[in-house]
């Protein structure tokens, strides 16, 4: 039980580890910001999973005391990985010409560009 | 065997980190910055949990939370500030 379990926190370990590497090198080798955007938010999030689910069992079956501190990390970064995901798209789309993209479905400018009540362009967040 | 993979996967880490510093570095604009100090955050915390599960203890786990809630409120920090031009308004 003790082998098998550690068999499995050593797998989850370096499954892991080789998510985490995907996504920095992917973060760092594909050519268009919105591709960069969806390679570590992804890939990061499943090897850090990996690995916190491997030192639960860790702690859990092979040192036999359990803790319940990697459930909140997990909680609290997939919580939060979508939220700084669609803030850092929204910078991107602030920051390039909006003529270099392609029209909405409904007409009129993007969401992101188009003016508010007052007149003022709305910049979201 | 835990031992061994976790310093495996830590120098994947590791090396991970080093590619984010490389778009850090490169840019070319704010949003691929904010993103590469994003993933160097969960990288950080990877390697700061891999160190735990090296030396075989769970003290390091705090430390790990606070890199996540931190790393999480500097990237919205960061986002506000350019899209809004203030962060508390």
């Amino acid at each position: 039980m003790t082998f098998a379990a550690e068999a499995l926190a050593a797998a989850l370990i370096l499954v892991g580890g080789a998510f985490l590497l995907l996504g920095s090198a992917a973060l760092a080798k594909l050519r268009d910001p919105l591709r960069r955007l969806h390679a570590p938010t992804l890939a990061v999030t499943v090897g850090l999973g990996a690995i916190l689910i491997a030192s639960m069992l860790e702690a859990g079956i092979v040192r036999a005391d359990p803790s319940w501190h990697e459930l909140a990390i997990v909680l609290f970064l997939f919580l939060t990985a979508p939220v700084s995901a669609q803030m850092i798209a929204k910078v991107h789309l602030m920051e390039i010409d909006p003529a270099t993209l392609p029209p909405p479905r409904e007409g009129g400018p993007w969401a992101s560009h188009a003016p508010d009540d007052e007149g003022e362009p709305e910049r979201g967040g | 065997m835990i031992a061994t993979a976790a310093v495996i996967a830590a120098a994947a880490a590791g090396l991970g980190l080093l590619l984010n510093l490389w778009r850090l570095i490169r840019g070319p604009g704010a949003a691929d910055r904010i993103l590469a100090l994003d993933t160097m955050t969960v990288n950080a915390i990877a390697l700061v949990l891999l160190l735990g599960l090296a030396y075989g203890t769970g003290l390091y786990f705090e430390a790990a939370i606070l890199f996540a809630m931190v790393g999480f409120l500097t990237t919205v920090a960061f986002c506000r500030y350019l899209l809004r031009g203030n962060i508390i308004e």
